[in-house]
């Protein structure tokens, strides 16, 4: 019998793993990305599991769109990606500097 | 301990030290290949709980389609690993500062004495002739079947966002323009010679 309370223990650890990953590789935005990848995946385990526990498929279908727009958003990052590297000739961070911001 | 629970610890050792591979492998393709492998004990845990369908569409849609991208990209890309890796020692502390901060408070929030066993029993299983899929489509194209629909959409300009970023024109490459194929008439490419038959000798 495993607790509600252990699944979401284990969403929260694989959510601030992330957040820690995009602490310490601020510079590489491949592996930002990732991150936020992996963001995703801690919520959508908190969604079914209580779906689970609550026997109500709304969170399976939640999950359902969130794994949509998360492949939409990959997809978009990636190209986006692509062109960032062919215009300047590298993906680092802190050289985005063209807007000033 | 019963195998449930044995399944549910192994799949959650795998799944965490994945996730930590990924945030601290050197190389890009390593932390790519970890995020596969977490993908995959992810998928395990979503089977014990009872979603079959999403089990399947995160090997499928995400080990099979996203992550082969994120391989692609990082094998085109030209990635200096030492530049990128510069900060990583100077932010270690803070992130594992924050990581802890967030566990900890959360782990105060959702832990055992507000979502134990004895707020939330364990429901009972699914019959063996239940059909997850059958029920999750049912919900979707009934219920939600709005959302799906927006769904497609955002597939769709993600696809026509992706291509019309990428494209480029390059000047060296022969392209075809239709117009100018429709317009050609018989005159414009057939020209009949008139000559003299010949005697055959």
């Amino acid at each position: 019998m495993i607790p509600l309370s252990s699944y979401l223990i284990l969403g929260a650890i694989m959510f601030a793993i992330s957040v820690a990953g995009i602490f310490i590789n601020r510079k590489n935005i491949i592996i930002i990305l990732m991150c936020i990848e992996l963001m995703l995946l801690a919520v959508n385990i908190n969604f079914i599991a209580f779906s689970h526990f609550l026997n109500d498929l709304a969170g399976q279908v939640f999950v359902f769109f969130i794994l949509t727009v998360a492949a939409a958003e990959a997809a978009i990052g990636l190209a986006i990606l692509v062109v960032l590297f062919r215009n300047r000739g590298s993906i680092d961070v802190s050289k985005l500097d063209q807007m000033k911001g | 301990m019963s195998f449930t629970e044995i399944v549910f610890y192994a799949f959650s050792a795998i799944m965490i030290t994945a996730a930590l591979g990924v945030i601290s492998a050197r190389n890009p393709v390593h932390s790519a290949l970890f995020l596969v492998l977490t993908f995959f004990a992810t998928s395990g845990i979503w089977l014990l709980l009872e979603a079959e369908f999403l089990a399947i569409t995160l090997v499928l849609v995400y080990v099979g389609a996203v992550m082969v991208l994120f391989l692609f990209v990082v094998m085109m890309l030209d990635i200096n690993i030492t530049v990128m890796r510069q900060g990583f020692i100077k932010y270690l502390p803070i992130g594992i500062l924050v990581a802890l901060v967030l566990v900890t408070q959360m782990v105060l929030l959702v832990g055992p004495e507000n979502f134990g066993l004895s707020q939330f029993a364990e429901p009972a299983l699914k019959a063996a002739d239940y059909s997850n899929t059958r029920e999750l489509g049912r919900v979707i194209y009934t219920d939600y079947v709005y959302p799906f629909e927006v769904a497609s959409v955002i597939l769709l300009v993600a696809i026509v966002a992706a291509i019309a970023l990428t494209m480029r024109r390059r000047p060296e490459t022969k392209y075809q323009t239709p117009i100018k194929q429709m317009m050609v008439k018989k005159s414009d490419r057939l020209r009949i010679v008139k000559m003299q038959a010949e005697e055959k000798q």
